[in-house]
């Protein structure tokens, strides 16, 4: 029997941006919130000389333990799913602060177009543009209402960078001035200003200046120690909810956090939700947390699946096509990130220097900057040159057609270390009828609920965008002098392999409660006290990089939840906006 | 390689603690706070990395040369022959068993990454031509997508079988060995190389059958912890004498290079590793 313990204003599942930023936001506002997160807590002092390609980027240490749950995959709807075994295969952060602890720091707003894709497509290309199956839909905000949410977080997190010569309106520069340019850096940008585009800085969460944020919390300079991506920060010089929101959230004196603590249920009553239940983890205890009002704020498939689990809101059926949970499935996957790579034998970089989010970039190719009238899809997405700062047991890059083993293999990838660079196209990916989550048929947990199951294939339209992508970073790479070019190759099928963290959509925002599950205060149409905060908010996936737009998200909901604590109700009225979106 | 095995003064020697390194980048002069605030302060001292001295030659610690996992000294060698012929030593630097690599592999796979403890290991586990296909499909495309530049160049092993790792390394040990004896009627280990490596080459085109798993899966992970061992931190038993890091002029762990990071020069450094980083921290 589950321990019913006293109520509070808001629960917050999860500790991530999303989980971090509500949890804070609505402390700061004065209410009782509790969050829960699953994993264990944590601190910088659990990131300090450990320094271990080995333990973090081939053995996962900051990644869920898949033993008790995953998720399965399979490409089409009469397939059956087979579960994603391995943590090679699975990439989802734990422990305090999510995956946005782990995260490389790369930072972009998205574009108008994102936010009203179907009109703005229709608008300039006709409605023929947009192909037969792809259910891509206006958000319900625009990016000019975005853009005070995307400032915020912006200055939550200290961001550096410069702005983008083909970016949008922005009320301000961004809070800290751009990172350092390594000379992988400025040969990519140097290379693409001749050929006509318009390079810039990655705009970074690895900070370039000591900052203290409006909250009071302190982020340090960025180092270039290279271990970054998929590492915790040892010197708290990348932005996290570790050294910003949850500080925040705890000093108002109104947030606890509990961890260790696993969300099973959102617990729900006459169409409100009255709490949620959660194993403590270190003793297999239930306890039962009631609230006001419920946030969802954790990974894209957990929030998919507690819906689910919890009989929440209506589970879309692809056959039917009714129904709005699990609906507008995206990510970037396999087809995404692909471009050239480029080896240079006369020249040498310190590729073991590096940053998460140091990095060239250039728009040109990005949202509608260009003309799609001749091109066989829509929307784009950024090209990117980055320096992560590369251990060796990554750094095997070898000309295509050297054998993966043996002498000569051994010979290329050791002379070729400090040697080879990367350009890549980062795509926006459309939303399909035919890709969805649902709950797995066969497979459960440890507590013999069932996994989330997701169904993905890849289409025409990303295979042309994938093509239209290599072929542009094959022509940088050659332009920047590499001796030997190698573009990539465009896969089949989705293979399965969930590397990145971008993965979204299924609780997915919109007008029509027909198509979408929440509004843009990203509360849910069929219950209002519920609030589900993330990237299963995008409806469908745009051309960079996602967190900011998760951090902007994250702010918008938090006004959401204190607004529905002054005055209960809907936040927004539904609109029709027809089967199609 | 154990700390309690070095000499207790390596810290006074090597002039690596963290409080040394702060002399001598000027940090403490500069009136240094605590931890919370240690990046923030480190600026264009990082221009200056730490002197390295000599330091105790870790090749003569030979408690790593034992095996945890392996029990026949046999099948160790069979393993230690695959993985040379993967990684072979040449004229730029020793080769996998040189490297230690075996026991590199000996020791993850009876550490809880061995035995899957992380990974979803329920059932059911189909052995039908759809599990088949997916263990076979780690092909060229399985390293795409954001941050997967940083993994391990290997392919993925691609996952469905009911047996942990340690398991699919002994079936495999049994499959080279078994192979060697039908093909060449010798053990794998006293094959020439090049009959090795035709060896190899079947298993990763899943040309040899292997109970209950593809044989492309056991090859990928044999790659894989290959080229782990040749390159992780010598703390886990391989890259002996951070001869890997030597081989691609890789430094180790360091505090950061933000007075380097915009050099065009390339940067030749002593190597360091996990050990000396820690102790800097004190």
């Amino acid at each position: 029997m589950a321990k019913k313990l006293e109520k509070v204003d808001v629960v917050v599942v999860g500790s991530g941006w999303a989980g971090g930023i509500v949890s804070a936001e609505a402390a700061k506002a004065g209410h009782k919130v509790v969050t829960l997160e699953r994993g264990k807590p944590v601190d910088r002092g659990d990131y300090v000389g450990v320094k271990d390609e080995l333990r973090f980027s081939d053995r996962y240490e900051m990644m869920q333990n898949l033993a008790p749950e995953t998720i399965t995959s399979r490409n089409t709807l009469d397939e059956e799913a087979l579960p994603v075994r391995t943590r090679n295969e699975m990439m989802a952060g734990t422990d305090l602060g999510g995956g946005s602890v782990h995260w490389a720091g790369a930072t972009y707003r998205w574009r108008p177009i994102d936010f009203e894709i179907r009109s703005k497509t229709v608008e300039r290309y006709g409605e023929k543009k947009i192909p037969e199956g792809m259910i891509i839909r206006d958000w319900g905000i625009t990016y000019d209402e975005m853009e005070p949410y995307y400032d915020k977080w912006e200055k939550t997190a200290g961001i550096s960078g410069e702005p983008d010569p083909l970016g949008d309106k922005r009320s301000n520069d961004y809070p800290n001035p751009p990172m350092k340019e390594s000379p992988a850096v400025r040969l990519f940008k140097d290379t693409t200003k001749k050929m006509g585009y318009h390079p810039y800085q990655v705009a970074s969460a690895n900070l370039s200046q000591s900052y203290k944020n409006p909250d009071g919390e302190t982020i340090a300079q960025c180092m270039f120690c290279s271990y970054c991506t998929e590492y915790g920060c040892d010197f708290g010089a990348k932005s996290d909810p570790l050294v910003t929101v949850i500080p925040t959230a705890i000093k108002t004196g109104n947030c606890e956090i509990r961890t260790n603590s696993l969300v099973r249920r959102v617990l729900h009553e006459n169409g409100k939700a009255t709490g949620v239940m959660y194993v403590d983890l270190r003793t297999g205890l239930e306890y039962i947390q009631p609230a006001d009002v419920v946030v969802l704020g954790a990974f894209s498939f957990t929030n998919n699946r507690l819906l689910m689990l919890s009989k929440i809101g209506e589970q879309y059926d692809p056959v039917t096509r009714k129904g709005v949970i699990g609906r507008n499935f995206n990510g970037q996957f396999n087809i995404t990130f692909l471009g050239a790579r480029g080896f240079f034998d006369k020249k040498k970089f310190n590729l073991f220097m590096g940053a998460g989010a140091l990095g060239g970039t250039l728009s040109d190719f990005a949202g509608d900057n260009f003309d799609h009238t001749d091109l066989d899809f829509i929307n784009g997405g950024g090209i990117e040159l980055r320096q992560y700062g590369h251990g060796p047991i990554a750094t095997n890059s070898v000309p295509k057609g050297t054998k993966g083993w043996g002498p000569e293999f051994k010979e290329k990838s050791v002379h070729y270390t400090n040697r080879s660079l990367v350009a890549w196209y980062t795509p926006a990916v459309m939303s399909w009828w035919h890709n969805y989550t649902s709950l797995d048929p066969t497979y459960t947990d440890e507590f013999g609920d069932p996994l989330l199951r997701i169904t993905n294939k890849y289409t025409d339209h990303d295979k042309a965008m994938a093509k239209f992508g290599i072929e542009k970073c094959t022509e940088i790479m050659k332009n920047m002098g590499a001796d030997i070019v190698d573009p990539d190759s465009i896969p089949e099928e989705f293979d399965h392999i969930y590397d990145g963290g971008h993965y979204a959509g299924g609780v997915s925002m919109g007008e029509d409660p027909e198509t979408s599950a929440i509004n843009n205060y990203l509360q849910l149409w069929d219950m209002e006290n519920l609030f589900v905060v993330g990237g299963s908010a995008f409806p469908q996936f745009g051309g960079h990089h996602p967190t900011a737009t998760i951090g902007a998200l994250s702010y918008r909901a938090s006004e959401g939840v204190i607004k529905y604590l002054k005055e209960p109700g809907l936040l927004t009225q539904p609109k029709k906006q027809g089967a199609k979106a | 390689m154990s700390k309690a095995q070095g000499p207790k003064n390596t810290q006074d020697k090597k002039g690596m603690s963290r409080r040394n390194f702060m002399k001598n980048t000027g940090l403490l002069a500069g009136g240094l706070v605590g931890g919370g605030l240690f990046g923030g302060l480190i600026t264009n001292q990082m221009k200056k990395q730490p002197a390295t001295d000599k330091k105790p030659a870790t090749s003569e610690n030979k408690d790593m040369e034992a095996r945890t996992f392996f029990s026949k000294t046999e099948d160790f060698e069979t393993i230690s022959a695959a993985t040379e012929r993967l990684f072979p030593e040449d004229k730029l630097g020793p080769g996998a068993i040189g490297l230690g690599v075996p026991y590199f592999i000996d020791r993850q796979l009876s550490s809880d990454w061995g035995s899957n403890a992380k990974e979803y290991m329920k059932g059911p586990f189909p052995q039908n031509q759809e599990a088949a296909y997916y263990e076979d499909q780690s092909k060229d495309q399985n390293k795409q997508g954001p941050n997967s530049v940083t993994q391990v160049a290997a392919p993925t092993p691609r996952y469905q079988t009911r047996m942990n790792r340690g398991e699919i390394f002994r079936e495999g040990v049994k499959t080279l060995q078994a192979t060697a004896q039908s093909k060449h009627k010798k053990k794998f280990f006293e094959l020439e190389g090049e009959q090795m490596d035709e060896i190899l080459t079947m298993l990763e085109e899943g040309k040899v059958r292997m109970n209950g798993i593809h044989s492309t899966v056991f090859f990928n992970l044999l790659l894989q912890t290959t080229i782990e061992g040749a390159y992780a931190d010598p703390v886990y038993g391989g890259n002996r004498n951070m001869a890997g890091w030597k081989m691609k002029e890789f430094p180790g762990p360091r505090m950061g290079y933000l007075g380097q990071i915009e050099d065009e020069e390339f940067a030749v450094m002593k190597q360091e590793s996990l050990r000396d980083y820690q102790e800097m921290w004190g």
